[in-house]
């Protein structure tokens, strides 16, 4: 009798399972299969020879796929399966969590059988948990050990990789303890788990949890069953969780035709490589090609002194990057006395007092450290941690350092671990800056976290690339895109040197058309110089220069531009005086150490972590902190800053003391409210009803209607939404207000004046999905704020039950556009007394532009208060719209909000001590064409641009190298003046 | 409303080439792949109003490698397709830059689709910037740079898109189950060139013999009716129709033994008709524009329902969709307020599809469609609460998205589509 072998091929690992005539289980398996997906199976089937003489097989996995097809093997979906083993095995289940590789499954059994996958963008898999581990320098299995001991959970975004990244960063940097953000990272997969995929469904009942990393983790099952609510007899981690799915598989089995091993071997062995895939050119043609390519580059390479012998001044450069710090000692000649590059394993401080000890008892008393300059993420922390004299923001360390490369230098490409950073240069200053939006990195630590993936060293892997003979074509986007496109290729057969290949040449592209967004390779220039750690991947290098068809300058010391750069920078600002550097001396470096300790300051209600470093010599640095507050300092006051100002108004609108005989009304603080609240508060008051405003935004807030998310990629204020739903239902109002407007106020300026369609149509996404809502309790009309007839006519129709006259309506409407206009004069006022008195104090003023609900401070994080912070007075769009002209674009300009966006960007044309920055939420499609107009604008003037893109993560951190780069510009561009 | 003080205008826009009528003699214009065999009529339409139009097949990583370097890679899928298409074709040496132009249709509407033609030059300019851009609309844009037609070409084209519904129609309820490989293909084809001649020589608008040419044509070609799995197609309109934007989904459901089920492309007329109707209803927007559209609207919607009493009368096919029937659908799950993009249209299909036995639905978006996001993914739990069976999967198209992971998507929903078939045939 054949006996039933099911083989699930996942993303990364295979499991194979044979089941005997009763359904019992003869054998499973478990192995990671490094891309070698055929001879993996291969080898799993030599195992299960003694067991049967014939069997029936069915494959499931999403790797499996293509080999069922090709081998002409029976297949079943991997959810299916999954389905089928539930169905047999725990017939009592109501739910199940299946986390795989790179899939995350939820399967609802009772209630209505649903099964759903997450989406092609969403992290919380398996492959995000190695990623993450690989980022803290530790093993999956160390990992979860450490977050059983956490004493506390940090908010870590989990919708992709990159995001979290940007959440860990500065945790790592600051000291947090690597349990706390071990813990975190769990705490994410399962928040992205319960918001990704159930969407609106509550996970409940008996819950049967599959997969590996659910089996072998328990700090992430201890999570689940935290976040669920789930004790033990309700939570049900089988035995046989890792293999699960191949069990499923072989019962499906049961209908394939019975064969002997050899049979499938077979088919299996007949199953063709490479076909179907896209194939680029290969990077090398020959040896020789390659030793010419090596020697060009040999060319641009500094000079070496002897550390041991040299006598005279130095100057001393860090870079404290995010994943790696580089020190660099360079004589006033710029000869190399000593450099040093080394990834930070989350410890950059113990690494710089490590190596400045090194540099001490290597120069002795004959080298003289005149100045030292650091730059990079820990620049604050190493500056108050070794009393360094220079902080100079990375940007301009990077500018500085490919200057003396060359000259002619008119763009700069620079590619990190995980960050890409590009300028171009236009008179030997920086003209524009570009960097990678948090979420299309592909940047250096991609590479190195595919490499571990396949079992090897990233050297070993990218050399493998080199000489691959039909690169893959991976497409250009984020890592986790990347990551199927590299699964199509497993599953087509690629080989591990063309897939390295590919990553390489995708890494470029990404960098080219996604961050740079060139449209021929001549827009970038005609003198680059490519520099980061990534560039010394030759593979990289030799794509860069096949994609722009250019032959680029790679200085030899390109991973330690930063630190060079900050060296030139000591050695120019020390050039002219006597005064010795302030660097921490040999004696008190020996006594050096430090204590990191994590606290929730308690100096507002933000409730920022922030971390505290204490150095033996009694002083202490505070990072993490979003205002002065936390960092100990008084509360500045009266800044210049129109956003903090229209929050605060707009919150004293609705009059807390007014009782409101015919009920209470909840306004939910969020999207269209944020301009309208004015309106609708008057209107709502006159007619008689007392009015709620929804929570202040949070984390917290957002997290409490997170189960109601119906689309992920939405934008963050749309998602926001679902949790002030949540608290205007908690808080018991009778209803809760939000019209549906296609359109937008007519402010006579644009071809049509509509909403974006998640501003417009939100509340529909809102009732769909959230099963509080009902057509009594959320309040939606369809009105046109420019047509009162028919907008009076609707609000008459929907409060029907309130029975107002439609006098009263139309009085109470007209009042409430009455406060709307006179709350946008309020702005305005204050706009102008910002400007003025900018002029009075010869500031800076920037206008952060955005739309009226980027107000919210959980969602704009503060960056106002960021701007206030580094001397700057801040404005909005709308508070100036009306002082710019009428515009001419190119693009159809037919919504309001970004109309204004347009007026705002002439407007600061006009201003010489304005500048532009622009607000996008990710997601925002719509400022997918916005951006591109405000930026020509803005540059036809010769003014620079800045983007930020915001999302839920909260990482200033990027956000300041990018203002303090655009400061350094603008100081540039008025020395040259 | 206050009136803003006047201001002068500041104009940041860049000259772009501008179709003179001239060009309609010396220019092919270019039109990017959508629906194929409807565009084969339509642009016989086009050719006999004088315009030397051809439609782009081309496809590959090429294209979608041209769009991702012009695009902003933010911007939708189907703009980084239709652009891609263009230049690469462009590129190919097929025509000459100095004698071609570009179409586009253009909607008005809320949607960044409204944006095309701006991206499309904004991608043109740099390596082929005399090559002017064509707008077909009806929302009065891009005036003097739209193709002008007579309203006699204009019902052509309208009865040319009736025809080609009807031939998709038929072809995809007979092509699952055709007895003999490339009959309904062959049907397909002799349509629509009989279709052209009733074109030319004016017996298109004899709706009763076409209509009835093409469902005798289907009707007769030999089938096995064995039971299969409909799955209905949905979602934003280019990657609902275009093989380029979706992986060729059709071929893919036809290969793994299913009917696709695609709904009308009239259906999407009609509801940008009814849209302007409704915005004068319920905002008291352009009513004397609202009256007008109100007639065409009726126009069309009874030639619908000529059809669709055609297809009950000859009784093998299941009809087009009725569209106030669509209308009536989308008031059960959303408001017909919901107008940007697909808007409303999207819930009401899944809906009508629900009503007719297809279950199973693919909706298709570009990854990111704002409208999507509501309409789309945001209305699956109500379509769910009020057809139990219901078998939806959103699958995104990306230019990166790859197919693996689309058909695996698709082939969860596959396998559950089957075991409801297998229940229900056991029931039967």
């Amino acid at each position: 009798m054949a006996k039933l072998l099911g083989i699930d091929v996942g993303s990364t690992t295979v499991k194979v399972c044979v089941l005997g005539e009763t359904g019992e289980i003869l054998y499973s398996s478990y192995v990671r299969h490094y891309s070698r997906v055929k001879q993996c199976v291969l080898g799993e089937l030599e195992k299960i020879r003694p067991l049967s003489d014939t069997f029936k097989t069915c494959i499931t996995g999403s790797a499996g796929l293509g080999i069922a097809q090709r081998g002409k093997i029976a297949f079943v979906q991997e959810v299916q399966a999954a389905y089928g083993a539930i169905r047999k095995l725990y017939p009592d289940t109501d739910a199940a969590v299946e986390l795989g590789g790179e899939d995350a499954k939820i399967i609802f059994v009772t209630g209505g059988t649903e099964q759903r996958m997450n989406g092609s963008c969403a992290g919380g898999t398996g492959a995000f948990i190695d990623q993450m581990a690989t980022l803290l320098d530790l093993s999956v299995e160390e990992m979860d050990a450490l977050a059983l001991k956490a004493e506390r959970v940090y908010p870590i975004a989990s919708r992709c990789g990159v995001f979290a990244k940007s959440d860990i960063q500065p945790l790592l940097n600051q000291g947090a303890s690597k349990a706390d953000i071990a813990a975190s990272i769990f705490q994410a997969v399962v928040d992205q788990t319960v918001s990704g995929l159930a969407q609106g469904r509550r996970i409940k009942g008996k819950v049967l949890f599959l997969g590996g990393p659910l089996f072998f983790l328990k700090a992430l099952r201890k999570a689940f069953k935290q976040t669920l609510g789930l004790d033990d007899a309700h939570a049900v981690f089988p035995d046989t969780a890792p293999c699960f799915i191949s069990i499923g598989a072989a019962m499906y089995a049961s209908e394939s035709e019975e064969e002997t091993l050899a049979e499938l071997e077979e088919r299996l062995l007949a199953v063709s490589d490479g076909e179907n895939i896209t194939v680029g050119e290969p990077l090398f043609r020959s040896q020789e090609e390659y030793s010419d390519f090596i020697a060009r580059h040999m060319r641009s390479d500094l000079e070496f002194e002897n550390v041991l012998t040299y006598r005279g001044d130095a100057s001393l450069g860090i870079d404290s990057g995010s994943t790696t710090t580089k020190l660099m000692l360079i004589t006033p000649d710029c000869k190399i006395l000593y450099s040093h590059y080394q990834t930070n394993n989350g410890q950059p401080l113990d690494i710089v007092v490590q190596r400045i000890r090194e540099i001490y008892s290597l120069i002795g008393d004959r080298i003289v450290i005149r100045g030292a300059c650091v730059t990079g993420y820990g620049e604050d922390m190493m500056r108050a941690a070794l009393k360094i004299d220079f902080g100079v923001v990375e940007t301009m360390a990077h500018f500085k350092a490919a200057l003396h490369f060359n000259p002619d230098v008119d763009f700069i490409i620079d590619i990190g671990g995980q960050d890409i950073k590009c300028f171009k240069v236009k008179n030997r200053a920086i003209d524009s800056i570009m960097l990678n939006e948090a979420c299309s990195s592909g940047c250096g630590s991609f590479i190195q976290t595919f490499a571990k993936a396949m079992g090897m060293e990233i050297e070993e892997f990218s050399r493998l690339g080199l000489f691959a003979k039909h690169p893959v074509e991976l497409g250009s986007r984020c890592t986790v895109f990347m990551n199927s496109s590299v699964k199509q290729a497993q599953k087509e057969g690629a080989s591990v040197e063309d897939i390295s290949a590919g990553l390489s040449s995708s890494i470029v592209k990404n960098a080219i058309y996604k961050v740079i967004r060139a449209r021929t390779p001549d827009e970038l220039g005609q003198h680059i110089v490519v520099q980061g750690g990534t560039f010394l991947n030759d593979a990289v290098l030799r794509s860069f220069e096949k994609e722009t068809g250019k032959e680029v300058v790679r200085p030899a010391i390109a991973g330690l531009m930063g630190a060079f750069g900050a060296a030139l920078y000591a050695k120019e600002n020390t050039a002219r005086d006597t005064l010795l550097s302030s660097l921490v001396s040999e004696a008190e470096l020996a006594a050096f150490s430090y204590s990191s300790r994590s606290v929730i300051c308690k100096g507002c209600t933000s409730h920022c972590n922030v971390n505290v470093l204490t150095f033996s010599d009694g002083r202490r640095f505070i990072s993490g902190n979003k205002c002065e507050r936390g960092a100990g300092l008084p509360k500045p006051k009266d800044e210049p800053n129109i956003y903090a100002f229209k929050y605060e108004k707009l919150l004293s609108l609705p009059n807390a003391s007014f009782a409101g005989e015919r009920g209470t009304v909840g306004l939910p603080l969020q999207l269209l409210m944020y301009e309208q609240l004015p309106l609708w508060t008057t209107f709502f008051e006159t007619c008689g009803f007392r009015v709620v405003l929804s929570e202040k935004s949070s984390r917290a807030l957002y997290f409490r209607g997170q189960h109601t998310v119906a689309s992920d990629t939405a934008c963050y204020p749309a998602k926001l939404m679902h949790g002030h739903i949540e608290s205007l239902l908690d808080r018991g109002v009778d209803f809760i207000f939000y019209p549906c407007e296609s359109y937008n106020l007519d402010e006579h300026d644009s071809v049509n004046h509509y909403n974006c369609p998640v501003v417009a149509y939100y509340p529909e996404l809102l009732k769909a999905n959230n099963e509080r809502l009902n057509d009594g309790n959320l309040v939606m009309p369809y009105i046109d704020p420019n047509s009162e007839g028919t907008t009076v006519r609707a609000l008459h129709r929907v409060l029907k039950k309130y029975k107002l006259s439609a006098s009263l309506i139309r009085r109470a409407y007209r009042a409430g556009l009455e406060r709307m206009q006179a709350f946008h004069a309020l702005i305005v006022e204050e706009g102008r007394k910002i400007l003025s008195r900018a002029d009075r104090e010869g500031k800076q003023v920037i206008v952060l532009a955005g739309r009226p609900y980027h107000t919210d401070p959980e969602i704009n994080h503060g960056i106002d208060k960021l701007l206030n912070s580094l001397g700057l007075a801040v404005l909005s769009e709308d508070a100036v719209f009306e002082e710019g002209n009428f515009v001419k674009v190119n693009v159809l300009n037919q919504w309001t909000y970004h109309a204004r966006l347009y007026r705002a960007a002439e407007f600061v044309t006009r201003r010489k001590n304005a500048n532009l920055v622009q607000l996008v939420s990710f997601g925002c499609g719509i400022d997918a064409i916005t951006t591109d107009e405000v930026r020509a604008i803005l540059e036809n003037s010769g003014k620079l641009y800045t983007q930020i893109k915001i999302d839920e993560i909260n990482n200033l951190g990027v956000v300041k190298i990018r203002l303090r780069s655009l400061l350094a510009a603008i100081e540039e561009q008025q020395r040259k003046q | 409303m206050k009136a803003l003080p006047e201001r002068p205008t500041v104009d940041f826009s860049e000259k772009f080439p501008v179709f003179t009528p001239e060009m309609k003699a010396t220019h092919t214009i270019l039109i990017p792949d959508m629906l194929p065999w409807h565009f084969d009529l339509l642009v016989h339409v086009m050719r006999r109003a004088g315009y030397k139009v051809e439609v782009l097949h081309n496809e590959g990583r090429a294209v979608i490698d041209e769009g991702l370097k012009h695009v902003h890679n933010d911007t939708c899928y189907p703009a980084l397709c239709v652009i891609g298409q263009y230049l690469d074709a462009l590129k190919s040496g097929k025509y000459d830059p100095e004698h071609t132009a570009v179409l586009i249709t253009q909607s008005g509407g809320g949607c960044r689709a409204s944006n095309y033609i701006p991206l499309i030059r904004k991608a043109l300019k740099a390596e082929f910037p005399h090559v002017p851009v064509l707008s077909l609309n009806f929302s009065g844009l891009e005036k003097g740079n739209s193709l002008q037609l007579s309203v006699k070409e204009f019902i052509q084209l309208a009865y040319a898109i009736f025809y080609g519904d009807l031939v998709m129609t038929c072809y995809n309820q007979t092509k699952p189950y055709e007895r003999e490989e490339g009959a309904a293909a062959g049907a397909r084809v002799f349509c629509v060139e009989a279709l052209k001649k009733a074109l030319d020589a004016g017996s298109y608008k004899k709706l009763k013999r076409c209509a009835r040419l093409v469902l005798e044509t289907f009707a007769a070609v030999p089938v096995d009716r064995v039971p299969k799995v409909k799955v209905g197609i949905v979602g934003e309109i280019y990657v609902k129709y275009s093989p380029l934007g979706n992986s060729h989904l059709e071929d893919f459901l036809l290969s793994e033994g299913c009917e696709p089920v695609v709904p009308a492309l009239m259906d999407f007329i009609l509801y940008c008709v009814i849209n302007t109707v409704n915005d004068a209803k319920f905002y008291g927007k352009k009513r004397g524009t609202a009256l007008a559209f109100r007639i065409v609207y009726n126009w069309l919607y009874g030639k619908q329902k000529a059809i669709i009493r055609l297809m009950k009368a000859q009784g093998r096919f299941e009809p087009l969709h009725d569209f106030e029937h669509l209308r009536k659908c989308a008031d059960k799950v959303i408001n017909q307020g919901v107008k940007m993009g697909e808007g409303w249209l999207i819930p009401a299909e899944m809906a009508a599809l629900a009503e007719t036995g297809t279950d199973n639905i693919v909706c298709a978006q570009p990854f990111g469609c704002l409208p999507n996001h509501i309409a789309g993914k945001g209305a699956v739990r109500a379509l769910k609460q009020l057809y139990a069976d219901e078998n939806i999967v959103p699958v995104d198209y990306d230019p990166s998205a790859t197919r693996v992971n689309q058909e695996n998507r698709i082939k969860l929903m596959l396998a559950t589509a089957r075991e409801n078939l297998r229940q229900k045939g056991g029931k039967a």
